[in-house]
C-alpha cells in the first residue's frame, strides 16, 4: 500500500497541471480516488464528514446487479441451448460460458464507450469524473436484447450519455435516466434489431460453443410478446421450443427477454442490497409494483376483451422489464421525484402507466421503459406540486402575520 | 415543567475527546483581542487610537452604520494594535492586559422600556451578542424584533454540558431573561432532562427531546414560532445571555464565560473558564496532543470555524475542538472496504446499518477529511433525515445556488442560518458545502434587500 501510494505521488507531477501528461490529469485523478480515499480536507463548514461518498453509492448498485447479470449470462446460454435442441446433454459450465462469451462484448462496448466520453468530458471540463457511468454502464447491456449489435449499441451508448447526460452537467443534472435513453434511442432508431421474435434468443455459436441447427417450431418471443400477439382471449405462453412456459420459469427467469431482466429472483436479490443500504428508496420501489399490480387488477376484472389485458395481475409484474425497472430504474435518485411524498406519487404512476402502455398499445410490449421516461418528465412537476404545499403554508402564515401588524 | 416537543429527524454523533466535567485551572491572558469579522455585517471603526489606556468596559470600535454596535474591552490596559490587511481591512484589534481590571463607569440596567434597554445593552457593549433572523447578522436595535430566542443546550458532537456550565448562575440567566424580556418576549429551549427544566420564568420555555440538531434555536424557533417574511427575531447564546444577567443584577461588567475544551487533539479535554476576546491559545497553549497536525476549531466540528493559536476567540462559541487533519490518512479502496469504524448514516457501513440507539453509545474517531469527492446533488432524501424543521432542505439549497430571490423566500430562506445545514452537509455523500452556500446565499440576498 505504501508502495503504491509513493508510486502515485512520484507519478503525480506528471499529471498535474504543468506536467507532460496534464491532458489525462481526470483520468489519474479518478484512478487515484479509486485507489484511495481522497485525503482532502474540508475547507468550509462542516469539519468532519459522514465516510459514505457518491463512489460508494455507485458499487452499492453496481453489486446489486451482479446477480441479474450473472443470470442472465446463464440465461442467454440456456436459451440458446434450448432453441438448438442441445440442453439435456450440455453442463452448467458450458452453458454459463456461452452466455459469458455472449454478453462480455456488450458490456465492455458499454462502458468503452461511455467512459471513454466521460473521461473525455471531465477532462475538458477540469472537473472529477463523476462515477454516475459505473451503473448505466452495466444496466446498459442488461436492458438490450442479445442480438443487438455492437456498433449500434455503442452509437446508443454514445447518444444517450453525451445528450441526456453530458450537456446537462453531467451525473446529477441529468433530466431521463442515461440507460433507459440509451435502450429508447435502440428501440426507436433500430426497431427491427429490438423488438420481434428473432432478437431474445442467440441463434449462433460463440468462438466455437454452441454449434447447432435450431429446431423445428422455434419461436423466440418474448411472454409478453407472445401475449400481445396471440389471438385467442386467454394466451397460451411458451418457451423457444414450443413447450408451455409456467410462471415458475418467470420467477426462476428462464424466459426470452433482455438480459438482465428476465430472473424475478436475480432482481429481488439486488432490491435487498439496495434496500438494506438504503440506496433506492422503499417508497419508490413498493409503490411502482402496487401502482402495476392495482392497473392490471383493475384491467383483470374490468372484463377488457384482450389477452393482455386478462394477462393475470401478478404476471404482468414479473414477466418483461416490470420488475428490473422498478427495482434499478425508477429508483434512480437523480431522475425520480426527490420529495417523500413525491416518491409516492411517483413510483405509482410508473407502475400504472406500464401496464397502462402494455395493455392499451400492445405494439409498446416494453411499457416499462416508456413509463419511466415519461415520470422522469413529470417527477418535477410531482415535487414541484408537494413543495407548493410547503411554500403556500408559508405564504400564509406571513399573511396573517402582516396583517396583525 | 414545559410541553414536550418531540424531535425524530437528526443524529447524534459520538466522538472520542470529550471534556472531563472539572474546571482547569486558567489565567488571564496579557494580550486579549477582537476579530470585527467574528461579528458577522458588522463594519468596524475604531473608537480609540493605538496606545490609549482601556478600561473594562471602554469601547474599542463599534458599527459604522449604527454606532449602538459596540465591542467594549473585557480586561483594563492599554490598546495594543489596529492591525490592518489588504485595503486596509481591519483584521483585530489587540489590548494588553494590565492585570489591574479597572472598570469603566457604567449605568445601571434600565428596563423602564424596551429603548432603555437595548439603551443599557449598547452602551455595556452587550447588544452585539445578540444575532438576527432573517441573514445571521448583528442586530439592529432600531428594530422591534417579535421575539429573542435562546436554547439552553447543546447537543452537536463533544458539545459543552451547558447545564454544567448554566447551573451555577442560574439566577444570573433567571436576571438576563428578565433584561432581555423588556426588549421582546423570550423564548427558551430546554432539554427535556435538564436540571433548568422548570426552573425558569419571565420567559416562554419549550421543553426539547431528541437528537442534534433539536439544540439549534433554528429548529427551536421553527418548532415554536416559525419566522415569516418581514419578521425580524434576535437570537442569544446562553452563556452570553448571563453576562447580561450579571450587568442587569449587580450593574458589573464581567466578560467571563465557560469554554469546553475537547476533541482527540486536546490532550487535557476540560472545562476552562476566560474572557471574552482571550487568544485562543490561551487554552490550545501547551494542551495540543504532539505529534501530527491538528485543526483548532472555534465551535463544534460540524459548524464551528477554523481557527489557530494566534486567533482570538469566537464571540458566540462555548467550545474549542482539536481533531487531526487526517491529510495523510491514505485510505486504501474506500468504496468498496468494509470499514467497520467509521460513523455513517448509509446502510453501505456497519454503524449505518446500527439503529441509533446503538450506535449513540459508541465513540468514532474523526479526522478533518471530506472524505470523497464534490459532486452534484444526487441522492434524495438524506437532508431532510437529519434536516428537522419544516423545510425542504434540497429544494432551498437548490435555490440558493441559482439565487432566484422569490424561490428562496417562498421555502423558508428567512428562517435559516447556516449552522441549520450543518447536520445536512455532514451527511452528504455528494459532499456539497452547504454551510457556505447558505452563508453566501444569504449575504447576496441581504445586498440585494437592504
Amino acid at each position: 500500500m505504501n508502495a503504491l501510494r509513493k508510486l502515485l505521488d512520484k507519478m503525480k507531477p506528471t499529471f498535474s497541471e504543468g506536467g507532460r501528461l496534464s491532458m489525462f490529469r481526470s483520468v489519474f485523478d479518478g484512478f487515484e480516488t479509486f485507489l484511495f480515499v481522497p485525503n482532502s480536507t474540508s475547507r468550509s463548514g462542516a469539519h468532519i464528514h459522514d465516510a459514505n461518498d457518491s463512489k460508494r453509492i455507485m458499487i452499492m448498485v453496481v453489486i446489486a446487479l451482479i446477480p441479474a447479470m450473472l443470470f442472465g449470462m446463464y440465461n442467454v446460454g440456456y436459451q440458446h441451448f434450448l432453441a438448438v435442441g442441445r440442453l439435456a446433454e450440455t453442463g452448467f459450465w458450458p452453458v454459463f460460458w456461452y452466455g459469458f462469451l455472449a454478453v462480455l462484448p456488450k458490456l465492455i462496448v458499454s462502458y468503452l464507450v461511455g467512459l471513454g466520453i466521460e473521461f473525455t468530458v471531465a477532462q475538458w471540463k477540469g472537473e472529477e469524473i463523476h462515477e454516475g457511468f459505473l451503473v448505466s454502464g452495466i444496466l446498459i447491456p442488461l436492458i438490450v436484447p442479445i442480438e443487438c449489435p455492437l456498433w449500434i449499441l455503442a452509437v446508443a451508448t454514445a447518444f444517450a450519455v453525451v445528450f441526456a447526460k453530458e450537456i446537462l452537467g453531467g451525473t446529477g443534472m441529468n433530466v431521463f435516466n442515461v440507460a433507459l435513453i440509451t435502450r429508447a434511442f435502440l428501440f426507436f432508431a433500430y426497431p427491427t434489431k429490438m423488438s420481434g421474435d428473432q432478437v431474445w434468443i442467440r441463434q449462433d455459436d460463440v468462438l466455437g460453443i454452441g454449434e447447432g441447427q435450431l429446431v423445428d417450431g422455434f419461436t423466440g418471443a418474448t411472454p409478453l410478446g407472445q401475449v400481445a400477439a396471440s389471438t385467442e382471449p386467454v394466451a397460451q405462453i411458451t418457451n423457444a421450443v414450443g413447450e408451455p412456459s409456467s410462471v415458475l420459469d418467470a420467477v426462476v427467469g428462464l424466459i426470452p427477454g433482455s438480459i438482465g431482466e428476465t430472473s424475478v429472483i436475480a432482481i429481488a436479490l439486488g432490491a435487498l442490497l439496495l434496500l438494506v443500504t438504503r440506496v433506492a428508496s422503499w417508497k419508490t420501489m413498493l409503490s411502482v409494483f402496487v401502482g402495476g399490480g392495482l392497473t392490471a387488477f383493475l384491467f383483470n376484472v374490468g372484463g377488457m376483451e384482450s389477452p393482455v389485458a386478462q394477462l393475470p395481475w401478478y404476471d404482468h409484474l414479473i414477466y418483461g422489464g416490470f420488475a428490473f425497472g422498478a427495482v434499478f430504474m425508477a429508483t434512480d435518485p437523480v431522475t425520480s421525484a426527490r420529495t417523500e411524498t413525491g416518491k409516492w406519487i411517483y413510483g405509482f404512476m410508473v407502475g400504472m402507466m406500464a401496464i397502462l402502455i402494455r395493455v392499451l398499445y400492445p405494439g409498446y410490449a416494453e411499457g416499462m421503459m416508456l413509463a419511466i421516461l415519461l415520470m422522469n418528465l413529470f417527477a418535477p412537476l410531482i415535487d414541484y406540486c408537494v413543495v407548493q404545499r410547503n411554500v403556500s403554508m408559508r405564504e400564509k402564515r406571513a399573511k396573517s402575520v402582516n396583517s396583525k401588524i | 415543567m414545559a410541553d414536550v416537543i418531540k424531535i425524530k429527524k437528526g443524529l447524534n454523533i459520538r466522538m472520542s475527546g470529550e471534556a472531563a466535567k472539572e474546571f482547569a485551572p486558567s489565567a488571564q491572558s496579557k494580550c486579549m483581542g477582537f476579530d470585527p469579522s467574528d461579528f458577522h455585517g458588522l463594519v468596524p471603526k475604531p473608537a480609540l487610537k493605538v496606545g490609549d489606556e482601556v478600561k473594562v468596559g471602554t469601547v474599542l470600535f463599534y458599527d459604522k452604520r449604527i454606532p449602538e454596535l459596540k465591542v467594549v474591552s473585557p480586561v483594563s490596559g492599554k490598546l495594543t494594535a489596529v492591525n490592518r490587511g489588504d485595503r486596509r481591512k481591519i483584521l483585530d484589534f489587540v489590548v494588553e492586559n494590565d492585570f489591574k481590571g479597572e472598570k469603566a463607569a457604567v449605568k445601571p440596567f434600565d428596563g423602564t422600556s424596551a429603548e432603555t434597554a437595548k439603551q443599557s445593552l449598547a452602551d455595556a457593549g452587550m447588544l452585539v451578542f445578540f444575532k438576527q433572523r432573517p441573514y445571521d447578522v448583528v442586530v439592529n436595535p432600531a428594530d422591534a424584533p417579535r421575539a429573542v430566542f435562546v436554547s439552553t443546550f447543546d447537543k452537536a458532537p463533544l458539545a459543552p454540558d451547558m447545564d454544567f456550565i448554566l447551573v451555577k448562575e442560574l439566577s444570573e440567566l433567571q436576571a438576563g431573561i428578565d433584561a432581555v424580556s423588556k426588549i421582546a418576549p423570550v423564548y427558551v429551549g430546554v432539554e427535556k432532562n435538564s436540571a433548568l427544566n422548570g426552573r425558569l420564568k419571565n420567559a416562554i420555555v419549550s421543553a426539547f427531546d431528541g437528537p442534534y440538531p433539536a439544540s439549534n434555536v433554528g429548529v427551536q424557533i421553527n418548532h415554536v414560532a416559525p419566522i415569516s417574511k418581514g419578521e425580524i427575531v434576535w437570537t442569544i447564546t446562553p452563556q452570553e445571555l448571563v453576562m447580561i444577567g450579571r450587568y442587569a443584577m449587580r450593574g458589573v461588567l464581567d466578560f467571563s464565560k465557560v469554554i469546553a475544551y475537547t476533541g482527540v487533539g486536546a490532550s487535557t479535554p476540560a472545562y476552562y473558564r476566560v474572557l471574552q476576546g482571550s487568544p485562543v491559545a490561551a487554552i490550545t497553549e501547551a494542551n495540543v496532543a504532539r505529534g501530527g497536525d491538528f485543526r483548532i476549531i472555534a465551535g463544534n466540528p460540524l459548524s464551528g470555524f477554523k481557527t489557530s493559536g494566534s486567533s482570538w476567540l469566537n464571540p458566540y462559541v462555548s467550545q474549542i475542538t482539536v481533531l487531526p487533519e487526517g491529510d495523510h490518512a491514505d485510505e486504501l479502496l474506500g468504496w468498496i472496504m468494509p470499514r467497520f469504524s467509521k460513523f455513517s448514516v448509509a446502510g453501505s457501513f456497519l454503524s449505518g446499518m446500527m439503529p441509533a440507539c446503538l450506535r449513540d453509545k459508541i465513540k468514532f474517531d474523526f479526522d478533518t477529511r471530506v472524505l470523497g469527492g464534490e459532486r452534484h446533488m444526487i441522492m434524495s432524501g438524506e437532508y431532510d433525515r437529519v434536516f428537522p424543521m419544516d423545510i425542504y432542505p434540497e429544494q432551498l439549497v437548490k435555490s440558493i445556488i441559482a439565487f432566484d430571490i422569490d424561490k428562496m423566500e417562498a421555502l423558508g430562506i428567512y428562517e435559516v442560518v447556516p449552522e441549520d445545514f450543518a447536520a445536512a452537509e455532514f451527511v452528504c455523500s455528494s459532499k456539497m458545502e452547504l454551510q457556505k452556500i447558505v452563508r453566501d446565499g444569504l449575504d447576496a440576498m441581504r445586498r440585494e434587500m437592504c
